[in-house]
């Protein structure tokens, strides 16, 4: 275990960002955290979490694949993806950390995706254990320890201090090359655990029960009357799908500049009136079945061919942000009735 | 209030009125209200509310609500009702098959606000007459409804309600609003300036398209952004400048038609201003053609969808300080 003082968190960043990238979470100009690129004197968000997760650092919005040029009969294929670099992010938490599990499952799986791949190892994930988790958060409800974050590095915060511990190889091999980090005890970290444990239960969705949200159940939740009242209102936007840290779909298109053409891939969502349009048409005619696509997905396709892994990770940022607050929970509190 | 809007929905269900009502259902806090339909007395007895955050505009939904069989009643606050009368103008709700019940509004409450002043992990939110009483782990305080109204409601422009079949409480009035002060301030910028201020907010858009699915003025069956034989079709931005177009083009869409409703602001993931565009349009065609309110009547023709000869020419004559003359 290392520690630094909190009055030294600066020097810290300074020195993670000589040598590599570094991304924190910062307060943008309208007092939202999100993760931006440090530069000295950026200061560290005393948010419980940034609008959009640290999946955006892997998984971009949009990712330029490949430009085609055509001269006369010659097509000249131009390979533009970024140049590899390696980059830490720190402040991750324990909810965006877990879903890193979720989305290697499915762009670490054969076939491959490069570009997800490539970030993933030069990436160093820096985990820092949650303060003031809120009404919205339902980690526990995942199995997810708020209190241990995963990640190359976790950290705790007290009021003063920074504790700090390396988790894989890697990890360690860049807390050796910090200097600024002094050696502690465990203990300090133990009594900042215990109260975040004991405030995480007694958070209001703290015990969502999931029974039931399995194969065995999928024709009865894919039948379920109670979808036409819980996507009455939805609006069809993609915000929850944007936000969401686990969300991986995404469309190719292309852009014809007139000179060239370029390939691209963008996020897609499946709340949108196109997603997944094929020749035949829209193989999901109405908002219902967008809607029940997305929590089908989640709470019973994933974790059918995921080895009962939810992918969801109770970030909580789908109930703050939908803007008519039909979220996650609410399906899953109404579906329960039906199972029970 | 909730209860004499439950008493009368009941009334308008038993008596045979109306099939369905249009309303605000709870939601597992007290801010994260649901807009919903309603068939029956015994749910509108177990989910229906009003409260400080009601602020969901209910118009746009009667676009298909008013188009299925029966007919629906639904509770319109003020500004919704400039909404859904804009809305009727435009011949996209069957006003036969709607019973619209006025009810009177003092300013919704926006969630974000409160989370701002409390701190992070907020726990808890209830009412206590004029004030909030949000919670954490750590504070209890108390806050004034007026310090965390949605923008909207802090510069409201009417309590009038403009269409309704019945009142509950009382009319109100056009009020005196200075939900112009903004645009004003963006209009002294210099040119650098002001492309600065948009080109930031705009940066953060991450084209949920949340402000165009919930605008009552955005009401065509299928966005050309959509339309994949468009031409136009346009899930992800070329560029960062094209993202920035999306927003422009869609102000440019619905001026003269936008009530000021302020639904693109309140629902923005990214806090971004969106409201400030569309006032820059009503508060341009204010100054050019006169004053002029989308969804205040029936009958007054919109300014941009109508022609006198001596219409100004904007481009000409047109100075910051000056107006149609």
């Amino acid at each position: 275990m290392k520690k630094l003082s909190l009055s030294n968190l600066n020097d810290l960043f300074s020195a993670i960002a000589e040598k590599e990238n570094l991304y924190i979470p910062t307060d943008n100009s309208v007092g939202q955290a999100a993760f931006s690129l440090w530069s000295d004197g950026a200061v560290l968000s005393e948010k419980c979490n940034t609008v959009r997760s640290a999946k955006d650092l892997f998984f971009p919005q949009v990712e330029n694949l490949v430009n085609f040029k055509v001269t006369g009969k010659q097509i000249e294929v131009i390979e533009n993806r970024d140049p590899a670099e390696p980059f830490v992010v720190f402040g991750v938490r324990a909810c965006d950390l877990r879903s890193f599990d979720i989305l290697d499952r499915v762009f670490l799986s054969e076939p491959v995706d490069s570009y997800y791949r490539t970030r993933r190892e030069n990436a160093l994930l820096i985990g820092l254990a949650c303060s003031h988790p809120s009404q919205t958060c339902f980690c526990t409800a995942f199995g997810i320890d708020a209190a241990e974050p995963a990640g190359d590095i976790t950290c705790w915060m007290s009021d003063d201090t920074l504790y700090w511990r390396a988790n894989t190889e890697k990890g360690a091999t860049f807390t050796d090359s910090l200097a600024i980090l002094d050696d502690c005890q465990d203990d300090p970290v133990h009594k900042l655990q215990e109260d975040l444990r004991d405030r995480l239960g007694r958070l209001p969705l703290h015990d969502l029960d999931l029974t039931g949200f399995d194969s065995d159940n999928m024709i009865k939740l894919f039948n379920s009357e109670k979808w036409d009242e819980l996507s009455q209102s939805c609006l069809g936007c993609g915000t929850c799908t944007f936000i969401c840290p686990t969300c991986q779909c995404y469309d190719i298109q292309e852009f014809n500049t007139g000179k060239e053409v370029k390939r691209f891939r963008c996020w897609d969502s499946c709340m949108y009136s196109n997603f997944t349009k094929m020749s035949a048409g829209q193989p999901r005619p109405t908002q219902k079945e967008r809607f029940r696509q997305r929590f089908m997905h989640k709470l019973v396709y994933y974790p059918s061919n995921n080895e009962g892994i939810y992918s969801c990770v109770g970030c909580g940022r789908c109930l703050q942000k939908c803007p008519v607050n039909a979220n996650i929970v609410k399906v899953i509190k109404t579906l329960r009735e039906e199972l029970s | 209030m909730q209860k004499r809007m439950i008493a009368k929905a009941t009334e308008l269900l038993n008596n045979g009125t109306v099939d369905r009502v249009l309303g605000w259902k709870t939601g597992e806090f007290f801010y994260d209200l649901t807009p919903a339909v309603f068939d029956s007395v015994s749910a509108l007895e177990a989910k229906f509310v009003f409260n400080s955050f009601s602020g969901a505009n209910l118009s746009k939904y009667l676009i298909a609500e008013s188009r299925k069989p029966g007919k629906i009643a639904v509770f319109l606050k003020p500004c919704d009702s400039y909404s859904f009368t804009q809305l009727l103008k435009e011949h996209r709700i069957l006003r036969e098959n709607v019973y619209v019940i006025g009810v009177q509004c003092d300013g919704m409450c926006d969630i974000d606000k409160v989370r701002n002043i409390i701190g992070e992990g907020l726990l808890s939110v209830r009412k206590d007459g004029n004030h909030l009483i949000a919670e954490t782990f750590d504070a209890t305080k108390t806050i004034a409804k007026s310090d965390v109204l949605l923008e909207r409601c802090a510069v409201c422009k009417s309590k009038k309600i403009v269409t309704y079949d019945e009142l509950i409480g009382e009319q109100g009035d056009v009020c005196e609003s200075d939900r112009f002060d903004e645009v004003a301030r963006l209009e002294a910028m210099t040119p650098e300036e002001r492309f600065e201020f948009w080109r930031n907010e705009l940066s953060r858009c991450i084209r949920c398209n949340a402000c165009r699915n919930v605008c009552p003025a955005c009401s065509c069956e299928k966005c050309v952004f959509d339309n994949d034989n468009s031409g136009v079709k346009n899930k992800a931005a070329a560029d960062s400048f094209e993202e920035n177009m999306f927003h422009i083009i869609r102000a440019f869409h619905v001026a003269s038609r936008c009530t000021d409703c302020g639904e693109c602001s309140r629902v923005c993931p990214q806090h971004i201003p969106l409201h400030l565009l569309n006032r820059k349009f009503i508060k341009d065609i204010n100054e050019l053609y006169g004053p002029y309110m989308a969804g205040a009547d029936l009958n007054t023709k919109p300014a941009l969808m109508d022609y006198t000869k001596d219409d100004c020419e904007p481009s000409i004559v047109y100075e910051r300080n000056g107006g149609a003359q």
